[in-house]
């Protein structure tokens, strides 16, 4: 029987992808080990192997097309002895039978679900989820601004490539941040523009170039450190806090430390514990630190310009799975928006939902749900963790008298548990429902797919919270 | 119960060496004593003892509680930043150290009323108070602190040394460290980048033989501490670190070295710190006898009067000099003692540049 070549998922968070290239055509033999194809990912261009020998029978899906999913075959090889001239029919058919052969799964490479199994049980495809509907524009971008569309990844580019080309003191550093183009391709473009004074791969030393960067900060200069993931900047935590954060305050005001550290923070998807937290509350409870973690492109790009500005040290916490979504972002010429401002992303009168980071795009879900039965929800991104906008959300539960607090993290000392506190000590007379969070599970985070799915927060979470606080 | 010592802790007689190079690769050259002028040898003096009586008078401030914390002494190791800084170019050169951090900055001719009245915690201080012992700076002096975690200063002092080659201002960043700190990871870690990258630094290792209570060869399977950056092709010397006129030569060959683009350099100096590691520090680890022989036989500021004697300079004159330190030392204790405290308005102040 045939085998079936599927597209690869070649990455934790991938979903669909480009065949850029084939490089066989029908009727070729192949072995192991042979490239195939290449294959274009958001991250990177990779080369797909064979795993089989056998021939070539059919190529199913043309080089050029784009927005493959994962799991789709793409193309058939017949193995020794077997009939090479399988009917097109036949190999169009099996791409859409259910649960595949071992023989076929085999053939990938790795092991990839089929398109069938994928809708049912795979991570809920960010990407793919509506789109709410009203939005309040930001109070900081002026009505009729032109706008661009840009994924969040080219946004956090734009704005380091924008800060380095008006501020020589401005340098990139980290781990595979020059050569490689950025492990996430967020850096993708700056070593060939900026050259490699300004655009510094580092050897795997967190703590090292943690450091490095921190006294380059005091000696003058403003750093860019790039943590592959926060998980991996745990190594480097005490030049962050001690060194960073501190020094202005130590010194009297004498020495600062302007420094940007940066990276995806977060859980990703099916990395398991270790490469799955968010250290939003971590940084935001240390005096002297900038904490910043954006849910869209603009807020990427105009406080990440707003960050390597400033003359305090920062912790910029991006989001992996939100790398590759697009956003409207204003086309202006120097897009900057201001550190500690959130932002209502939704006017309601309900109910106040407040979030960050990848929690503003399920509240925004859950709002729109919401809607539909009646329920007017307004939805806070507090886009600045440290310091924290707490007007706004104040201002909003007086209106609302109903507070929600949906955090892509562990409950636990949280910055859901800190908006509880604040609410209770200045706005105790607004709140007609005790706030509630929607948190993560309070365990380390699973493997598998199922348990991985149980721990992270989600829309129905957010949509039963909303009602509980409005007794429905 | 206290083990003896396995080996030796008094400084090594030997003026200053380098290893015997491993390969053909190119090494610094072989340093030389300074040689000094009278003139030299009386401003050589003239810090060494201020840096002594001014941490004698910090002991003694500690006792009267008017300092607090920790207060970590610097005495007996006065060759060793008298000799380093005044090799350096006060106009590009950087400094940065650990918690032991008096004596670098009196060698760096910054202020004693400032920095003692910021051990008592006043307003007048350098960090208006808010630093105390283990954090102080002055980026007027190219000053960089004064930092409280053991071995973060080697980091932070490659940074430094990263931005002057990023703004090729000609400069060197020297960042000292303890024999304890010597066997951080990050001290590795910046070892490897700065020779990967030739950065213009020379790593201090300030060998007083403890960290705190524990004995160099208790802590490191290589005692010999000067050889720990051969695995990175750092070349290394070892220096008698109580000897300034060794120190002074030895920072020469290891500037030419470092200001050549020729990458970093580690430098051991061997010395001795006659107090407790901090001030509640009993040091029952060592003998009395152990201290009493180093400061008999070793003792960098009565080396360097008999250097002083032999250039001719009177013992009238080397008086004249103690009283006149012993004044400022009085000065600043009073200053220090005196100073208001800061301003409780102080306390939300300076924990951010900007306003948001």
């Amino acid at each position: 029987m045939a085998i079936e070549l599927k597209m690869p998922a070649l990455s934790p968070t991938m979903e669909e992808g480009t065949l850029a290239k084939w490089l066989v055509k029908e009727g070729d033999a192949v072995k192991s080990g042979d490239i195939l194809a290449e294959i274009e990912t958001d991250k990177a261009t990779m080369e797909f192997e064979a795993v089989d020998e056998g021939t070539i029978t059919r190529i199913l899906v043309a080089e050029g097309t784009d927005n493959v999913k994962v799991g789709t075959v793409i193309a058939t090889i017949a193995g020794e002895g077997e009939e090479q001239d399988v009917a097109p029919a036949q190999a169009g058919g099996a791409s859409n039978s259910a649960p595949t052969s071992a023989a076929a799964t085999g053939g990938a490479g790795l092991p990839t679900p089929s398109s069938a199994a994928m809708d049912e049980t795979a991570p809920a495809p960010a990407a793919d989820r509506p789109v709410a509907t009203e939005r309040a524009s930001d109070p900081a971008i002026p009505e009729g601004t032109a706008m661009v569309r840009l994924t969040v990844r080219e946004a956090l580019r734009d704005a380091m490539a924008e800060e380095m080309r008006a501020d020589d003191r401005v340098f990139v550093m980290g781990e595979e941040v020059a050569e490689y183009q950025g492990a996430y391709k967020v850096t993708q473009g700056l070593l060939d523009e900026f050259g490699a004074r300004r655009v510094i791969d580092t050897p795997i030393t967190e703590y090292g170039f943690a450091g490095l960067g921190a006294g380059a900060a005091m000696g003058g200069l403003k750093p860019i450190i790039e943590f592959m993931t926060f998980n991996f900047a745990m190594q480097a935590i005490d030049h962050i806090i001690n060194s960073a954060a501190k020094t202005n305050y130590m010194s009297g005001g004498q020495m600062r430390c302007p420094i940007v550290f940066r990276g995806p923070n977060g859980a990703a998807a099916r990395v398991g514990a270790q490469h799955s937290q968010n250290y939003a509350p971590w940084y935001a409870s240390v005096p002297g630190l900038i904490v910043i973690a954006p849910y869209d492109a603009a807020d990427a790009k105009g406080l990440l310009k707003a960050a390597i500005r400033t003359e305090d040290p920062v912790v910029f916490l991006e989001n992996e799975l939100l790398y590759g979504r697009s956003f409207e972002v204003p086309d202006v010429e120097d897009f900057v928006l201001p550190i500690g401002k959130a932002r209502i992303m939704r006017e309601g009168s309900d109910v106040t939902i407040v979030s960050y980071s990848i929690g503003v795009g399920l509240a925004l879900e859950a709002a729109d749900q919401l809607a539909g039965e009646g329920i007017d929800a307004e939805v806070i991104d507090l886009r600045t963790l440290r310091p924290l906008d707490t007007a706004t959300v104040l201002a909003s539960l007086k209106k609302t008298n109903r507070l929600v607090v949906v955090e892509e993290g562990w409950p636990v000392c949280s910055i859901a548990s800190e908006l509880a506190m604040v609410a209770m000590e200045q706005g105790f007379d607004d709140l007609d429902a005790p706030v509630m969070r929607v948190c993560n599970e309070d365990v380390p985070l699973p493997y598998a797919n199922n348990l991985e799915k149980a721990a992270l927060i989600d829309t129905p979470r957010v949509v039963k919270a909303v009602k509980a606080v409005l007794h429905r | 119960m206290a083990k003896a010592p396995a080996r030796k802790t008094a400084a090594p007689k030997k003026v200053a060496s380098t290893p015997a190079p491993s390969s053909n690769r190119e090494q610094p050259r072989d340093p030389v004593p300074y040689e000094a002028t009278p003139e030299e040898l009386e401003k050589f003096y003239r810090d060494m003892l201020l840096i002594r009586r001014f941490e004698e008078k910090a002991g003694q401030l500690y006792g009267l509680g008017l300092i607090g914390g920790f207060c970590h002494l610097y005495i007996g190791q006065e060759a060793v930043a008298v000799g380093l800084q005044s090799a350096l170019d006060g106009d590009r050169d950087s400094v940065i150290t650990g918690y032991r951090d008096h004596g670098h900055m009196l060698a760096y001719g910054i202020d004693p009323k400032v920095i003692m009245a910021e051990l008592t915690g006043r307003a007048a201080g350098i960090s208006k108070g808010k630093g105390g012992s283990m954090h102080m700076f002055s980026v007027e002096h190219k000053f960089y602190g004064g930092h409280g975690i053991v071995g973060a200063q080697v980091s932070l002092g490659t940074g430094l040394a990263f931005a002057h080659k990023y703004r090729g201002d000609g400069g060197v960043a020297m960042a000292y460290f303890g024999d304890g700190a010597a066997n951080q990871g990050q001290v590795y870690e910046s070892f490897n980048m700065a020779e990967l990258w030739k950065l213009p630094i020379i790593f201090v290792i300030e060998n007083n033989q403890y960290a705190m209570g524990t004995s160099v060869n208790r802590a490191s399977a290589e005692d010999q501490l000067y050889r720990r950056g051969e695995s990175f092709r750092i070349p290394g010397m070892q220096v008698d670190g109580m000897d300034v006129l060794a120190v002074r030569g030895a920072a020469e060959a290891a500037l030419e070295w470092v200001r050549a683009g020729k990458g970093p350099v580690l430098m051991e100096l061997k010395t001795y710190r006659y107090r407790g590691h901090s001030m509640s520090d009993p040091a029952k680890y060592r003998s009395r006898e152990e201290v009493q022989a180093v400061r008999d036989k070793s003792d960098a500021i009565e080396h360097l009067k008999k250097l002083m004697t032999d250039a001719g300079i009177g013992d009238d004159r080397i008086k004249d000099i103690d009283r006149e330190i012993r004044a400022i030392v009085a000065e600043s204790a009073d200053f220090a003692e005196s100073a208001p405290e800061p301003d409780l308005s102080e306390l939300y102040t300076d924990v951010l540049v900007e306003q948001y």
